[in-house]
Order: structure tokens, then C-alpha cells, then sequence
């Protein structure tokens, strides 16, 4: 049993340097790498450039890279500034900020802030709910029985990203809990005298297989963007998509150093983007186009508009056009409506063949 | 002939049969150091527990370096046993959190052994196929944050024996070698057996092997040749390749480690075999050819076609139906691929191993698992099972600081030795206990086609929208003229169901008690998964041929009256909904045999024909028939 514990004792209390070694053990695959696959992608940096959007949804064959796409967004995302809490707040929304650094600043204290990778968290299968939501310390209470609140996952993905692979596995009262909080930004912890609450803002990215089984319809609306993605078919693709894996498996530092300077341009592009996004204008005229394109698809609700037109201001941004326009929505109608189209099995082909006719007749119009 | 390994056709000659078995042993014995040299390759292995299978598995740990570790996991193994949590007695005792290591972590650097894999859990699964991904566990539980190295090798010892037993396809599609042991005999064979020392020589080498360009090339068109989607198993192949140059070794790939990958990766799984070149004489396996051929082109052009009852469509057979691009680009590409590799796959051409099991695991896997327990959470135990492992463990933090709160506050009394509160109770989680599987037996004869067919069809693809959103389960059969085809096995998949349904064929005789039984058949399979399942039947209740296949009305009216008792026999609730123009006499007798809900359809407005099956009774069937 000795043994046990020496070995375990540093995972148990774990700091961060401790875990930083293991991350490092296992390096990411380069985003600016992955053959293919522009939907997802774009999808992403959408998100990356506004994580107002609400979430991303990938779902597809397997063997598709999905979880290679969100697992190397860590990578290209630029980084924050955060104040030294547990939550990492950040020093530009006092407003938003959690109790710890309140009481700093009523206590007038100089709030210290540290440049930080934005978070891109695993939420893995077999995650309980103490862990995502955060729960009491256990070395505190077990040595010295103190009741302190250790914070969860969803702290540590505040302000950045939450990813689930197998969404569709996910037990049901773990993704109401995370769409929950997702939509609230804040999550409240409610246990025998651990009373709090603090935010949690972040972008919600799921991914699945369909043929596993399908994600409840009434959570598909609630992720801002979906994206299907599908085996390339063609053979040059899937050629260079195994020699990059077998290159990256070979010498994965080697291999991401060759595309440090591409990820970069990809970085900058995105932070780029940030800055303009709020000077990108839109049009009354693409506001009724999108509402048009709404009514046409018989989407219930606004959430899809205000969502297909959020994504469309990024990606001007991301391209560098001063206004919303026509060409920008229709790029992204399919990510942005299609899941929230009423499921039609009489209609054989897909939602987002449906949402692409409608975007060809409003054009024709 | 019926004891004969698969490949061989000559089975008579005993001593065929003898070197057959020899050289499979070959062969697996050759899988096997192909795994041992990189067991990240991973292996699934079709095989019943029996001597030689424990001949294989003795080879194994024989090859493996000493002191690697060899762990098994057993089936329904608990997700906190396999990712580690809190050591319950130990953190007690000692007052101190003691992590209780996980299976999965603890076969770092060496193998992980599942054994009836075919009956793993989805979630167990997952977590596998996570560890491979990533090289690590991530356990996120019983207020533990921790990473822990986990580069595992997964040896999958597959027993299924149905078609629709396979291991989940999840974990199947990051295994890379596929091998069955079925006719394969350990005596008389000189094996090629290698002792560790020469396996880590092997591994050495392993690290300086490189796939050059055209080695990637020639796997990834061979793979789309089979009809292989994933991207994933190329690059198994690519790595069985280099394991099998390490082996003989050499630094770079010869043409023999490609096809040595190609038939121990891609081979077994393949969807779609590659139009041979032409030399029907010298094909030794030409038998085989058809029995997988066919099929594929069945599946390949839906619509007027039906497909054939084959319960062994495939996943991947399913993919490539939902993109037509699949099928045409493997075709150019077989062009592309070198005749004398072709040659010599089809001199090794065998069957794709445990061809059912290949394919829809996915949903079938899934569905074995519903109705055990699927997980905790926190709850009232009065309406779940108690978990009282869980419980002591969400509950073992806190001790210390209630025996404190406790002692403030009534100082007077004993100390308790456990302090429990009801936010510590986890109840255990069942899944699909509430689950439901509507089976659709459509009558697709000319006399119900011709007037109704299409207002029946409209029927059941309301009926799926409704059991889209209340996620039901759906499965399909068609019956027409002599026979009855299941369409569709039973699935939560949407976008399958809706394929199966727009190639619903028509025409043909009234064969209703086949129909029926076929139904039946799906409703007990159902059952015995532990979910409730209906029977929905469409006719107009005209049958016509009997269960011998024989046209005659009389038999096939009695036929189908029989069928309609056994499935009362078995309790199976039964909706009748009547195709006819008029409601008829015929229909209402076999509700009435089913102990059926009757509907007419003409009165059967789509929304009337889902809240009947909302509402039909689930169980026993005690409906009374003639509802009108």
C-alpha cells in the first residue's frame, strides 16, 4: 500500500507544472496539418474568433479526424490575458469576475495579469459529475477536514473550450448539466455547506458518430454551428492525410515544428480577425436576407438567425470584409441551420442539402 | 466439408484439410509476432476459448519481453476499474485520498487483454479507444484530476458467434490486425515461433523503418479498393507493414510487407473485393468470390432493387451507400492498383472474417448493453438501485469533517462510525429499461402495393419521425411474394431507417405468415436485449402463400393465423393497421388472432396511426381486437 501511495501521491495533489510534463508528453497534432476537412475548420475559427456563437457540433464516419481538428485548436488559438485565480478571469470584465478576485478588488489590491494558453479542455467518457462541476478538496478533507471547494472542469474550461468526443455517449444528465451551464455562463455548486457559484463561460465542441446513435433534437439546437464531416474519397487526399499521420507518429516534435510557421499565420489570422470583428458592419439588407433564409427553412426560433448572422460577422472579419454580405451567409447557412431543421424522414436528402436549396432559390429571387 | 477451414474448397481430402490447418496456424502464429513486435497495432481475435486458442495466447506471453505488463480485463468491468478512482478502504484508513490505479493505466507499455470482447460496453470501449488515440487516461473522478501514460496494446479475444455479436465498432476500427483462428490447428505445423529476445531485436529495428511514398500509396489504393473508409486503417496497415519488415529485418518495406498488411489489416475488412484479373483457372478461391460479391452490389445501387435479408450488412457497406462518390472512386481506382498485387490478394483471398461481425457492430454492440447498468449518478434510492459502492466513496471525503461538525454540535454522543447523507447516495443508472422497439412488418404484395403502398409507407415514416423523438427503436421487414426480408435491423439510426425505407420494393404474392414470423423473430431478439418491443403490421390481411412458399389461399390463411398465436404466445404486443381499400374482414381476424389493436387505414390519418402506437400497449398483449 505504501507503494501505491508514493506513486500516487504527487497525481493526487497534482499542480499544474506536474501535469504540464505529462501534456507535453503527447503533442498535438498541427492544425494548419490536417488535409482537408475546411468545414470543421472554418467551423472552429469561427468559434475561436466569437465564442458567442454557442458551440460547435461535429459529427461523421470515424477515422474523419475530428477529434484530431479540436484537439489542435489549443495550438492556434492566441493567447489570453487572465487574472491569477482558478478561474483565470478575465481583468477586462471586472463585472464578470469571480469572488476570489472581487474581494482583490475591493480590497484594492493590484489584480496581477498572466498571459495564458486559452484552455481547451477533454471532458473524457467516464467523467463524473463532482469533476465537471468541481467539488470539495479531498486532500483538505480527508487530512485536515476542511471543507474547500476544488474547482472542476468546467472552471478550467472557462473562457475557452470544452470538448466531448462521443457526445452521443455521454450519459443524458451529464450534457443537460453541460448545456445548462453553457448557456448560463455560470455554474453553481449547491452541496452540504459548499455553497457557490463563479462563471463559466465556454464553447461547447461535441462530436460523434451518428450511426452510434443520434444526439436528442432538442439538443442539436442549442450548438451554434454543425458541421458533418466525411472520409475524403479521393485517393491523392487520403494519401497525403496517412503520410502526415505517419510522419507526425514518427517524430510528432520534428513534425509540428515544420508547420509552426503556418500554424502561426493561422494564429494570427484569427487574432486578426478579433480586432476587426467589431467594426464589421451589417446591413439591414443582410439582416432580412437572413430572416428570409429563416422563414423559407421554417426554423423555429431566433437563435438560429442571430446565430447564422454572428457566424457570418466573423467570418468577414476573418476575411477581411468591412460588411456582412450575401456570399458571407450563404457560406455558412448549412452550419448554422441546418441541425435546427425539423427532421423530415420524408425528405431524403440531408438538412443541409435542404438549407443549400433554400440558399440557391433566396439567390434567385 | 462443414469441419473444413473457410479457404478450403476441397475440403473431402482429409489431408488437405490437415495442411489447410497448418498453415492457418502459420499464419496466426505470424499475426501474433507481428502484435508482439508493436502491440500498438492492436489485434482482435475471432476465436472460441478452447486449446488453440490458450496455444496462441501461451505464444504470445511467451514473445513478450519479461516483465511487460499483461493485463485482462474482463467483460463488464466497471468504468471506475478501469480508469482508477479513489481506493475507498485504503483513503479511509489512512485518511489520506489513495487513487486506486486503473486497468487501463496499469498495462502501460504492454497489452491489454479483453476477453469476450464481442460483449464489451460501448462506454468500455470508448475509453479504450480514447487511451489508443491519445497514449493516455484522463480521469476526471471521485474528485480526481490526473493523467497517467497509458500506450496499451489491445488484444480483443473476440467469441462471437452471431452475426450481430461483434466487438464495438469503435474499438474494432483501432485494432489492426483482424485474425480467426477458426481451422487453424497447432499440431504438425513447424511455426515460426520467436522468443523475446528476438522480438526486442525486432522492436529495435522497428523504430528505423520508414514506409516510403509509394508504400503509402499502394496501402491507401488497396484500401479503397476493399471499400475501407477509415482513414484510421491505413495507417494500421502502414504500421503492421513496417512490424513485418522489423521482423525480417529490413529497414525499409518490401513488397512482401505490404502484402503481408494488406492481408491481415485490410483484407478482414474489407467491404467491397476488387474485380480480380482475369484468370478464372488459376483463381483457387473462386468459390469464395461470389459469396461476398453479390452483396456488395446489392447494397451499392439501392433503389429498385431489394436488398437481400442480409443480417449481415456492414457499417461500412452502409457508408458507402450514403456517399455515391465511395463507389466510383473505388472503381477508378482499381486501375491503379498493381496486377500482381492483385494476383497474389486473390490467391489469398478468404472470406472477411466474421464477415457480420465486421460491419454493424455499432449500433448492435450498443444495443446488447442496454438495460444493465450503465453508470451512477446521484439520486433517490427508492427509485433506482442503490449504489453502495459509490455511495461509501462519494460519502469518504467528507468523514473527517462531519465526525467534526458532529462533535461541535452534540458532543454528548457516540461518534458514529459513518457519517452518510443523503447527498452521498448514487443510485445506479439502467438504461432503455423504458426502451422501446417498434418493428414495421409492411405487406409489400401487389394486392396491398397496388391501392396503398404509398399511403403505408407514409404511415411508417410519420411513425419514425414520432420514435426519432421519443428514441425508440425501429426495425423494417418487407414481405412479398414468397418470402419476407428484413430490411432493416433494429436501429436508433434515422438516417438508416429512412435509406431502408425509400428502397421498399413491391409487388409480388401475400406471404403474411412469413411476414409474421420474420417479425417475430426481431420482436423476441428484441426482448431478450431487455427491451419492449411492438410488432406494427400493415396488410390487408389477403395472404396468399403459404409458409411453405406454396400459393394456395386457404394454407396461407391458416399459416398466418398460426404465426398471429405464436406471437400472442410470446406476449408481444401487436398494432394491425389495415391496408385495405376497405376495412377488412381478413385483416381484423388476424388482429384479432395477434390479440392486436386494429386500425383501418382509411380512417388511419398519419397522427392517428403514431398515437396508436404511442399508445399501444407494451407487454403482454391483452388489447382487445376490432377497435374501431
Amino acid at each position: 500500500m505504501t507503494l501505491t501511495l508514493s506513486f500516487w501521491r504527487d497525481s493526487v495533489f497534482s499542480r499544474p507544472s506536474k501535469l504540464g510534463s505529462l501534456t507535453a508528453m503527447r503533442i498535438a497534432f498541427p492544425f494548419a496539418a490536417i488535409v482537408g476537412q475546411d468545414q470543421m475548420k472554418l467551423a472552429l475559427s469561427i468559434a475561436a474568433v466569437d465564442p458567442s456563437i454557442g458551440g460547435v457540433l461535429v459529427f461523421g464516419d470515424r477515422g474523419t479526424g475530428k477529434s484530431t481538428a479540436v484537439r489542435a485548436l489549443a495550438a492556434v488559438l492566441p493567447q489570453m490575458a487572465g487574472a491569477d485565480c482558478p478561474y483565470h478571469c478575465d481583468p477586462a470584465r471586472p463585472d464578470e469576475a469571480c469572488e476570489i478576485c472581487r474581494s482583490r478588488q475591493k480590497g484594492k489590491r493590484a489584480q496581477k495579469a498572466v498571459a495564458l494558453p486559452v484552455p481547451v479542455v477533454d471532458l473524457p467518457l467516464g467523467a463524473t459529475e463532482d469533476r465537471i462541476v468541481g467539488s470539495l478538496d479531498l486532500e483538505r478533507a480527508l487530512s485536515a477536514g476542511e471543507k474547500r471547494f476544488e474547482p472542476g472542469l468546467l472552471a478550467k474550461a472557462h473562457r475557452g473550450f470544452l470538448y466531448i468526443d462521443e457526445i452521443n455517449l455521454l450519459e443524458d444528465h451529464l450534457v443537460d448539466l453541460l448545456l445548462d451551464v453553457a448557456a448560463s455562463g455560470e455554474n453553481v455548486v449547491e452541496r452540504e455547506g459548499l455553497s457557490l457559484r463563479h462563471p463559466a463561460r465556454f464553447v461547447l465542441i461535441g462530436s460523434g458518430n451518428p450511426e452510434e446513435g443520434e444526439l436528442r433534437p432538442q439538443l442539436l439546437d442549442r450548438f451554434g454551428l454543425s458541421v458533418e464531416v466525411k472520409t475524403p474519397t479521393d485517393l491523392k487526399t487520403r494519401i497525403t492525410v496517412v503520410k502526415r499521420r505517419d510522419a507526425f507518429e514518427r517524430d510528432p516534435a520534428g513534425f509540428t515544428a515544420t508547420y509552426a510557421a503556418e500554424n502561426a499565420a493561422v494564429r494570427d489570422a484569427i487574432l486578426a480577425a478579433r480586432n476587426r470583428l467589431g467594426g464589421v458592419a451589417v446591413p439591414d439588407e443582410t439582416l432580412e436576407k437572413a430572416a428570409q433564409l429563416s422563414i423559407r427553412l421554417g426554423t423555429d426560433g431566433l437563435r438560429g438567425e442571430l446565430t447564422l448572422m454572428r457566424a457570418a460577422r466573423a467570418l468577414a472579419a476573418l476575411q477581411g470584409d468591412g460588411a456582412v454580405l450575401w456570399p458571407h451567409l450563404a457560406s455558412l447557412a448549412p452550419l448554422a441551420l441546418s441541425h435546427r431543421l425539423r427532421r423530415d424522414p420524408l425528405d431524403e436528402a440531408g438538412s443541409a442539402t435542404r438549407v443549400e436549396r433554400a440558399v440557391g432559390e433566396l439567390e434567385a429571387a | 466439408m462443414n469441419r473444413a477451414p473457410p479457404a478450403a474448397n476441397d475440403g473431402g481430402h482429409l489431408q488437405n484439410d490437415i495442411i489447410d490447418a497448418a498453415a492457418l496456424w502459420s499464419e496466426a502464429v505470424f499475426a501474433l509476432t507481428l502484435f508482439a513486435v508493436d502491440p500498438g497495432i492492436g489485434l482482435r481475435l475471432a476465436a472460441r476459448a478452447g486449446p488453440v486458442r490458450q496455444e496462441w495466447l501461451r505464444r504470445l506471453r511467451a514473445m513478450l519481453p519479461e516483465g511487460e505488463p499483461f493485463r485482462k480485463m474482463p467483460t463488464g468491468v466497471a468504468e471506475a476499474a478501469l480508469l482508477g478512482g479513489l481506493d475507498l478502504a485504503a483513503s479511509l484508513e489512512t485518511g489520506q485520498p489513495v487513487l486506486e490505479k486503473g486497468l487501463i493505466a496499469s498495462a502501460d507499455g504492454g497489452v491489454l487483454c479483453a476477453a469476450m470482447a464481442e460483449r464489451m460496453g460501448e462506454q468500455a470501449a470508448g475509453l479504450l479507444a480514447l487511451a489508443l488515440d491519445r497514449g493516455m487516461v484522463t480521469i476526471e473522478r471521485d474528485g480526481i484530476s490526473r493523467q497517467a501514460p497509458a500506450r496499451i496494446g489491445v488484444l480483443a479475444l473476440d467469441e462471437g458467434m452471431e452475426p450481430d455479436e461483434a466487438p464495438p465498432a469503435a474499438l474494432c476500427e483501432r485494432l489492426g490486425l483482424w485474425l480467426s483462428l477458426e481451422g487453424a490447428d497447432p499440431r504438425g505445423s513447424d511455426d515460426l515461433g520467436l522468443d523475446a529476445d528476438e522480438i526486442a531485436a525486432a522492436r529495435r529495428l522497428l523504430a528505423v523503418v520508414r514506409p516510403d511514398e509509394a508504400a503509402i500509396a499502394t496501402i491507401c489504393q488497396a484500401a479503397m479498393a476493399f471499400g475501407i473508409v477509415s482513414l484510421r486503417v491505413p495507417s494500421l496497415a502502414l504500421r503492421a507493414a513496417a512490424a513485418s519488415a522489423a521482423l525480417a529485418g529490413r529497414d525499409r518495406l518490401s513488397e512482401s510487407d505490404l502484402e503481408t498488411a494488406i492481408r491481415l489489416v485490410l483484407l478482414p475488412r474489407a467491404v467491397t473485393m476488387p474485380p480480380m484479373p482475369d484468370e478464372p483457372d488459376e483463381e483457387p478461391e473462386s468459390n469464395e468470390a461470389p459469396d461476398t460479391a453479390p452483396d456488395e452490389e446489392d447494397g451499392g445501387q439501392m433503389p429498385e432493387d431489394p436488398p437481400p435479408p442480409e443480417p449481415e450488412a456492414s457499417d461500412e457497406h452502409d457508408t458507402a451507400d450514403l456517399e455515391p462518390t465511395e463507389d466510383t472512386a473505388v472503381e477508378t481506382t482499381d486501375a491503379a492498383l498493381p496486377a500482381d498485387l492483385l494476383k497474389a490478394l486473390a490467391a489469398m483471398a478468404r472470406p472477411p472474417m466474421n464477415r457480420a461481425g465486421a460491419g454493424r457492430k455499432g449500433a448492435f454492440a450498443a444495443r446488447a448493453r442496454r438495460g444493465r447498468a450503465v453508470g451512477t449518478r446521484p439520486g433517490d434510492p427508492r427509485r433506482e438501485r442503490l449504489d453502495l459502492i459509490a455511495t461509501l466513496r462519494a460519502a469518504a471525503p467528507w468523514q473527517p469533517i462531519r465526525r467534526k461538525e458532529r462533535a461541535e454540535r452534540t458532543p454528548d454522543l457516540l461518534q458514529r462510525v459513518l457519517e452518510i447523507r443523503s447527498s452521498d447516495i448514487r443510485i445506479r443508472r439502467h438504461r432503455g429499461k423504458s426502451e422501446t422497439a417498434t418493428i414495421f412488418a409492411v405487406d409489400a404484395s401487389g394486392s396491398a402495393a397496388l391501392a396503398r403502398l404509398a399511403e403505408a409507407k407514409g404511415a411508417v415514416e410519420r411513425i419514425l419521425a414520432e420514435c426519432y423523438v421519443r428514441r425508440d427503436r425501429v426495425a423494417l421487414v418487407a414481405f412479398r411474394g414468397t418470402k419476407a426480408d428484413v430490411l432493416l435491423t433494429e436501429t436508433k439510426s434515422l438516417t438508416r431507417a429512412k435509406r431502408s425505407l425509400a428502397a421498399l420494393p413491391a409487388g409480388g404474392g401475400t406471404p403474411l405468415a412469413t411476414g409474421i414470423l420474420a417479425a417475430l423473430d426481431l420482436a423476441r431478439a428484441s426482448a431478450r436485449e431487455g427491451r419492449t418491443p411492438l410488432i406494427t403490421l400493415l396488410t390487408d390481411g389477403r395472404a396468399n402463400i403459404a409458409l411453405s412458399g406454396a400459393a394456395g389461399r386457404p394454407q396461407a390463411i391458416a399459416d398466418a393465423r398460426d404465426a398471429a398465436k405464436a406471437v400472442r404466445a410470446s406476449g408481444i404486443a401487436a398494432l394491425v393497421i389495415d391496408l385495405a381499400q376497405r376495412p377488412s374482414e381478413q385483416a381484423r381476424e388476424i388482429a384479432a388472432a395477434l390479440g392486436a389493436t386494429y386500425l383501418a387505414l382509411p380512417r388511419a390519418d398519419s397522427k392517428a396511426v403514431s398515437d396508436a402506437v404511442a399508445a399501444a400497449p407494451r407487454g403482454p398483449a391483452v388489447a382487445p381486437a376490432g377497435r374501431r
